[in-house]
């Protein structure tokens, strides 16, 4: 098995970062957001967030921010409760938090929260399990998680919940992967996790896991490097995580670098993108690989950065 | 972003998409501009329209359709309403052909139809391409139940439609979990045709094994079948599964207010110290609501309310496990007499599931407490003395007395018709021809474990644990991906096989030291050496004061907090990773002795229990930094706050953390620190 090309990668995401007239980034020009966080995540994990301008790149973030308080994708985008996480994140990796208007923020996820507890993307109206977590997980990190109505947020996530111990996107929707870590995620930040059947959850997870060693997001269906995060953080939240065969995940994640040019992609020999480069790099912490910084499950951010928001007085 | 292939591009290549990357973004920047000067232009539409046609991933595009739409609505007639409208359908078809799983073109969609548009015929076609198309897009099936719902569409139909798309593949995951949702919802209102569960999920089992047998590999089937057999064997209302002390028994309680239980003669000085009895139930499930109105304690005794507490490890207010603490240095007890308590469960509603079912039948449980006044020897382990767990500081119990048991007697769930046997007994027969398949042999062990649990409690020829254990030591061969899993099915089905009577567990208890069966002692149930990685079956263990689980594989004591008399415990020699492992001792009140050497505290980067242990990163408690100042100075919390969660509310005398990579000279002052009630550390006296 071949090892972790982690300055490769580092050079991938500094290259993305600049080329800013690729084609793959002009199509992916209204989640810049997203990709500010993956790539500069999976920096810290490796220990090169300096690297970076923080300066430019806090700039850039506030230039996205609306007057309700919420976050473009990017510079003219409107805002989304998906962008304003990942713009707080990105504030959080820098130790930057202070930039912003906590309060101002706040009330624009309060905002989102409907009369049964969902919380919709935006003044548009769309409901997912998704937004619940984002909710929880940004409120959380700004310590204003009481804003919201947690018991009814909670409620609903779980009448989520499905015959297989999963979750899905709206009450009824099948079980996926992202779903399921989206309300992991929610419940653990929110200290509800009795309220998920891990043995039956866990064996669901465990067994996404096929023969290759990677680990796809449903049954019957390919798998991705992208589940590496998704099914094993929340395996890892649920503590059934050794139900699965480590190593094998991890031959799996390191056989989709590409070895010469950085960067990982979702199966091995397929195009490498930022988005697969963070989920592989995120998996890797999960497993412990040596020389990657540990991530801590539920906030998807580096555990010193938790503790830091957490436990520093 | 996911199944194109690498391939480094060719020069002319590079030039072509450099082109369409110059295309996109002049449009997206001329969109951009529109959209900012709320231009809602025939021109302004269309090329709205194009860019969403090339990338339906921008989201504001399709915003800016929608405040068009609100824009052009005010100013028009309702012919050019629907025309209006129409055309906003038209281009979530093109977009959806780009990518069909766009959630913008999705949810644009049903903004449409929300304002009253199209038709369920029109809707239902669509939806129909999709399922040709890819009959797991889950989009396609959120739409579907969207729609359904907003026409009106009956569960009945829609559960024809999943017979339907079944019998095209029945390797249709989405298709069996649609068909489970319709179910669930068919039983619960008790529809026409579905009100005798019993009937439906016979047709089911023969059903989804076309799923099963036909390629086992193939997991569609499986999930849809561990459901049936759930919904088969499942009852739903909670239910007192054991209690301590349990019904029938005899506490005694000597001079020195030391207690002593007759069955298995227990002594624990830590009882006597905070002079508490407690009482612990053990439901089936988590419950909300005991309290002193929901389980009335009765007896001459108690002078005051009793406050019930949910044993909950991350602070909730339903548990699946409550306990009391009788407070018996308040009460006059007279010598030699014997005092009854009895506890009503249930005679009044309130005990709740979190499902909202509730209390099944109500009971009763009596129990004596009688004080004499017999001199006791001080026993090794009080005061501050090193705890041994040495084999030749143990002696094994031959017999105990049989006129109470420290066991409870019924767990097995009552049923009200034998169809549930049945059904189980049916497909026991169907998965017998074992051929070496792993699906085959798991769902064989966990039907004859549900035949287990159905069956009275005399019929103990049925028992299948021997059978069920060889299939999951088996399984670990077959699968050895998830060999973990099955070993964790092994741990937990061998504990239970060990405390389900007398007589199995009798050869794992022993004496400690100089103790026997009449002066005072310490009784110690001995598990080591037994390869658990999972703990269990604590509802037969309530009675345990001393408790060896050494050189095992446990890296989670999840459960343990209901062994509420615990006061000596040895985990040495085992896989606990985190301090929040140990979470489950917080609730621990009487523990006074823990050994947790030779583990892998400090070995581990990622912790795997932070979120099932209460903390406040999942906001069930608030950091004591108060009381962390005043103990640790100048100690970092972001470096100890796990050990110092877990250890500050402890009042140990005796720990031993050798042998752990955390355990250094830094870690030992800081712990000395957090427990002021210790005496001796690593064996060591402090």
């Amino acid at each position: 098995m071949g090892d972790l090309v982690a300055e490769k990668h580092v050079q991938y995401i500094l290259s993305v970062q600049k080329k800013k007239d690729s084609f793959e980034s002009v199509v992916m020009e209204h989640l810049r957001m997203n990709g500010a966080y993956w790539g500069l995540t999976t920096l810290h994990l490796l220990g090169k967030l300096d690297t970076v301008d923080v300066h430019e790149v806090v700039s850039w973030i506030m230039s996205c921010q609306h007057d309700e308080g919420g976050f473009g994708g990017n510079v003219g985008h409107d805002p989304h409760i998906l962008y304003t996480l990942s713009a707080v994140q990105v504030l959080a990796l820098f130790n930057k938090l202070d930039v912003i208007d906590a309060d101002k923020v706040t009330n624009y996820i309060v905002g989102l929260q409907n009369e049964d507890g969902s919380f919709s993307g935006d003044i548009w109206g769309e409901v997912d399990t998704r937004f619940s977590y984002i909710a929880i997980c940004c409120l959380s990190l700004l310590h204003r998680l009481d804003r919201i109505n947690v018991d009814k947020a909670v409620k609903y996530i779980i009448s989520c919940q499905n015959m297989d111990g999963g979750f899905g996107c709206t009450p009824g929707g099948e079980s996926h992967a992202g779903q399921i870590f989206c309300c992991v995620g929610a419940l653990a930040i929110a200290g509800s996790l009795d309220l998920v059947d891990k043995d039956l959850l866990g064996w669901w997870l465990c067994e996404r896991q096929v023969k290759s060693g990677g680990l796809n997001g449903r049954p019957e269906k390919l798998p991705d490097v992208c589940y590496s995060w998704w099914v094993l953080s929340s395996l890892i939240m649920i503590d059934r995580v050794h139900w699965i065969s480590k190593e094998k995940l991890i031959k799996f994640i390191l056989d989709c670098q590409d070895t010469d040019n950085g960067g990982i992609s979702d199966r091995p020999d397929d195009a490498v993108d930022v988005f697969h480069t963070y989920f592989g790099v995120a998996g890797l912490s999960l497993l412990e690989y040596p020389g990657v910084k540990p991530i801590d499950p539920a906030y998807a951010l580096p555990v010193e950065v938790v503790n830091r928001i957490f436990f520093s007085k | 972003m996911h199944g194109r292939p690498r391939k480094p591009l060719k020069e002319e290549d590079e030039s072509v998409l450099s082109a369409k990357a110059e295309k996109l973004h002049s449009l997206q920047s001329q969109f951009l501009a529109n959209h900012q000067n709320r231009i809602y232009t025939k021109e302004a539409l269309d090329l709205s329209a194009k860019l969403l046609e090339i990338n339906p991933e921008c989201y504001t595009a399709w915003n800016y359709r929608k405040l068009a739409v609100q824009h052009n609505l005010s100013e028009s007639n309702s012919d050019s309403d629907a025309s209006l409208f129409d055309q906003e359908l038209k281009v979530v078809e093109n977009a959806l052909k780009k990518n069909f799983k766009s959630y913008g073109a999705w949810h644009h969609r049903k903004w449409v139809l929300s304002k009253g548009h199209s038709s369920i015929d029109n809707e239902l076609r669509l939806l129909n391409d999709f399922q040709k198309a890819d009959a797991r897009n889950f989009h396609a099936w959120n739409y579907r139940r969207f729609v359904t719902a907003l026409m009106k569409i009956s569960d009945e139909d829609e559960l024809k439609y999943t017979e339907k798309v079944i019998g095209v593949n029945f390797s249709n995951y989405s298709a069996w979990h649609n068909r489970s949702v319709l179910l669930s919802t068919l039983f619960k209102r008790k529809a026409e045709g579905f009100s005798h569960k019993e009937k439906v999920l016979q047709e089911e089992y023969k059903y989804v094994h076309s799923a099963i047998f036909t390629d086992s590999d193939d997991q569609s089937g499986w999930f849809y079948h561990l459901w049936l057999i759930d919904q088969t064997v499942k009852n739903d209302a909670p239910l007192l599964v054991s209690s301590w002390p349990s019904h029938g028994a005899n506490i005694t309680l000597n001079g020195n207010n030391s207690l002593h239980g007759s069955g298995l003669s227990l002594l624990n000085s830590t009882l006597s110290d905070t002079k508490t009895l407690p009482v612990i139930l053990c439901f089936n499930q988590a419950v909300e609501g005991v309290n002193s109105s929901t389980v009335v304690v009765k007896s001459e005794l108690l002078k005051e309310d009793l406050v019930w507490k949910p044993l909950s490890t991350n602070n909730s207010s339903t548990a699946q496990v409550w306990v009391v603490y009788l407070n018996m240095g308040n009460m006059k007890l007279q010598l030699s007499k014997t005092y009854s308590i009895e506890i009503n469960i249930g005679h009044s509603m309130g005990i709740l599931s979190s499902n909202g079912y509730h209390y099944g039948a109500p009971s009763q449980i009596t129990f004596e407490v009688c004080v004499q006044t017999a001199y006791t020897e001080p026993v090794d382990g009080q005061r501050g003395k090193l705890t041994s767990w040495k084999d030749n500081d143990f002696r094994k119990i031959d017999h105990f007395e049989e006129s109470n048991p420290a066991v409870s007697a019924d767990h097995h769930i009552p049923t009200t018709s034998n169809w549930c046997m049945e059904a189980i007994d049916e497909e026991i027969t169907n998965f017998q021809d074992l051929s070496d398949c792993k699906i085959r042999k798991l769902t064989l062990a966990r039907l004859l474990i549900a035949l287990d649990l159905l069956s009275p409690q005399h019929d103990k020829r049925k028992n299948h644990t021997e059978e069920v254990l060889k299939l999951y030591t088996e399984l670990m061969k077959l699968d050895p991906t998830h060999s973990l899993y099955y070993k964790d099915e092994h741990s937990l089905l061998l504990l239970q096989q060990i405390t389900s009577s007398r007589e199995s567990l009798i050869p794992y208890c022993h004496y400690y030291k100089d103790a026997s069966e009449t002066n005072t002692s310490y009784v110690c149930l001995r598990l080591q050496n037994l390869s658990l990685s999972r703990m269990g079956s604590f509802e037969n263990l309530l009675w345990v004061q001393m408790l060896d689980l050494s050189h095992n594989e446990l890296r989670s004591i999840e459960g343990l907090e209901a062994m509420q008399l615990l006061s000596c415990l040895n985990l040495s020699h085992n896989k606990f990773g985190s301090f929040t492992a140990l979470g489950p001792l917080r609730l621990l009140k009487s523990l006074k002795v823990l050994n947790i050497s030779c583990n892998e505290l400090g070995s581990h980067s990622i912790d795997t229990r932070r979120y099932l242990c209460s903390s406040p990163l999942a906001h069930s408690e608030v950091f004591a930094w108060d009381r962390f100042e005043i103990l640790c100075g100048s100690y970092s919390a972001t470096k100890f706050w796990e050990a110092f969660l877990i250890f500050e509310s402890l009042n140990l005398t005796d720990l031993n953390i050798a042998g752990n990579a955390v355990a250094d000279e830094n870690f030992a002052s800081f712990i000395v620190k957090v427990l002021p009630t210790l005496k001796l550390l690593n064996d060591e006296e402090l």
